[in-house]
């Protein structure tokens, strides 16, 4: 059974981003890139299924500007077989980005494909489902355990009351909540061997598929500041305070 | 202009994320529909009737929408779509799961999580856990929109009439279904409902401890009980307790944070609290930067005499 892993570089999750002047954007000049976090755990998860013997082969794939090459490195890095970048300088809303991994799934035939539920940077939560649905495949969002037998997988999902377990026919889409594995730190050993795994470069022209954004972005800015609170010394004044001042209690 | 709304509902009742949702609808304008799609839902159908602003009821009752799975729930809509300007659902886990695949099947963008209605096309949306507020413009046909239920009033329970009317069901898909679920049993209000929320963080040290001093607080100020990303992921508390970026995101009228550092992902659940009480030895911890009120102490003294000192 064939994994296709879909990776994004994404702005650091530990970098705090700060809104450009002019209200285009944030400013993600010269600052820290990497793989978005769900998007790992989407990796070590197909490359445990590979070790347990359920995955023979592991593909990741990226689509963005050539920079995205580092990102598929580190999957790679991980444990991923092989890599494919769709290289494109435009900008790739959720809807685009569904489309090119529909025609990578037509190449490459793989029966599962494990993505993060959402980057850490637009925030959407949607390629896996759009892509599920392009497809014509279950979809099992949010998963925190994945089990793969006899054609089906059972997904247990994390959603707002608890859990949920669902049952799955194969080929389907799987997208990843954080505790569904805590990914392994590359070693130098896997770095050096990622380097000379194939890495194939392909574009949305190629690919056939228009990638147009549907939605322009009219201004980006500062969410409104919380005024400075006040540091309070004991309970009692909390407790004075929340009644009398705040009157929340 | 219409706008189809899709009911969050256990066939039994309509749950409240719905009331906010028609709330967003009503501020974008227009003629607003409810689907209720579910098996034996003709309870939660007749309570979306009364929810004051709906015009019109439709419900699709039929087996295979029993467990509310995304693929047959999306194949429904998309059926529907024709008919409607907007497609609304809460930004839920269950309408962060159907509506993507709703709008791909229409072949239009889906806007996630909006905070904000400006006008019939344009929306706000938090991004980078929202640390940045982006004002989008669609040009798709139909908007398929989830939102955000902190950031919009809901509209009265009760007061509307609207006509309830009976749709055929889609072709069941058979491509999923449901094992079971495992529900937090819980007597105390839901978090994304709640008005006073007590939340736990790592300063807590365990399991044991989040219970023996948490649960206490919580239940004299009949508040919610919520949790840190550090707290669930080191199985202090179940999945479900988790407030953040990718957690639940809540805006009650009192979140008090104990033992919580504060890290991007956690203050981007909570920030729009009315006002936060932060507890927490590390005084240069980053939760006191948006905390209203910020005592630094042990948690193990403090959190106890709050729970004398209220209720």
């Amino acid at each position: 059974m064939k994994i296709l892993v879909p990776v994004k570089r994404v702005v650091d999750y530990n970098v705090k981003v700060r809104v450009k002047a002019d209200g285009s954007g944030v400013d993600v000049a010269n600052v820290k890139m990497s793989m978005n976090p769900f998007d790992e755990i989407a990796v070590e998860e197909a490359v445990r299924l590979k070790e347990a013997g359920i995955a023979t082969e592991v593909v990741a794939v990226s689509a963005g500007i050539g920079a995205c090459q580092e990102t598929l490195r580190a999957a790679l890095a991980i444990g991923a077989d092989r890599a494919i970048l769709i290289e494109t300088d435009a900008e790739l809303q959720p809807l685009a980005v569904a489309k090119l991994l529909k025609a990578v799934v037509g190449k490459e035939q793989p029966q599962l494909v494990i993505c993060g539920k959402q980057a850490i940077d637009d925030d959407a939560n949607q390629t896996g489902q759009m892509l599920a649905a392009l497809m014509g495949w279950p979809q099992a969002t949010f998963a925190s355990k994945v089990a793969i037998a006899d054609g089906r997988a059972t997904v247990t999902r994390e959603i707002d009351g608890g859990l949920e377990t669902l049952s799955i026919s194969l080929p389907a889409v799987v997208s990843t909540d954080l505790r569904l594995n805590e990914p392994r730190y590359a070693t130098l050993p896997n770095i050096m061997k990622a380097k000379k795994k194939p890495l194939d470069v392909t574009n949305p022209a190629d690919l056939g598929v228009d990638v147009a954004p549907r939605l322009s972005t009219v201004k980006v800015e500062e969410p409104p500041k919380r005024g400075a609170g006040v540091r309070v010394a004991d309970i009692a004044q909390l407790v004075d305070k929340l009644k009398n001042e705040a009157k929340v209690l | 202009m219409t706008i189809l709304v899709i009911a969050e509902h256990d066939n039994q009742s309509i749950k409240a994320a719905t009331l906010n949702t028609v709330g967003a609808a009503a501020k974008i304008g227009g003629d607003v529909h409810l689907l209720v799609a579910g098996a034996g839902c003709g309870a939660a159908a007749e309570a979306g009737a009364k929810i004051a602003g709906v015009s019109k009821v439709l419900v699709a009752d039929a087996p295979h929408y029993d467990a509310q799975l995304a693929e047959n729930v999306a194949e429904l809509i998309k059926g529907l779509a024709g008919s409607y300007s907007h497609i609304l659902a809460p930004a839920t886990s269950a309408g962060k799961n159907t509506l993507p695949r709703v709008a791909a099947l229409l072949d239009v963008a889906q806007i996630s999580d909006i905070v904000g209605a400006e006008s019939a096309d344009t929306f706000v949306r938090p991004i980078y856990a929202g640390n940045a507020l982006a004002t989008v413009r669609s040009s798709d046909s139909v908007k398929v929109i989830t939102v955000r239920t902190t950031a919009f009033e809901p509209v009265a329970e009760a007061g509307g009439n609207a006509a309830v009317e009976s749709i055929a069901a889609a072709a069941d898909l058979g491509i999923s279904s449901l094992v079971g679920r495992e529900l937090t049993k819980s007597a105390r209000p839901e978090l994304g409902a709640a008005k006073i929320i007590v939340s736990g963080g790592r300063g807590l040290g365990n399991g044991e401890n989040y219970h023996a001093i948490m649960e206490p607080l919580a239940d004299k100020l009949g508040a919610a009980l919520g949790a840190s990303r550090a707290a669930v992921d080191a199985g202090y508390v179940p999945n479900d307790y988790q407030v953040g970026q990718t957690g639940k995101i809540v805006a009650p009228q009192l979140y008090v944070a104990v033992g919580i550092s504060g890290a991007i992902q956690h203050l981007a659940g909570m920030k729009d609290s009315k006002v936060i009480v932060a507890i927490n030895k590390d005084p240069e911890a980053p939760i006191f930067q948006v905390a209203d009120y910020g005592l630094v102490a042990d948690l193990f003294e403090a959190v106890p005499q709050l729970t004398a000192a209220v209720g």
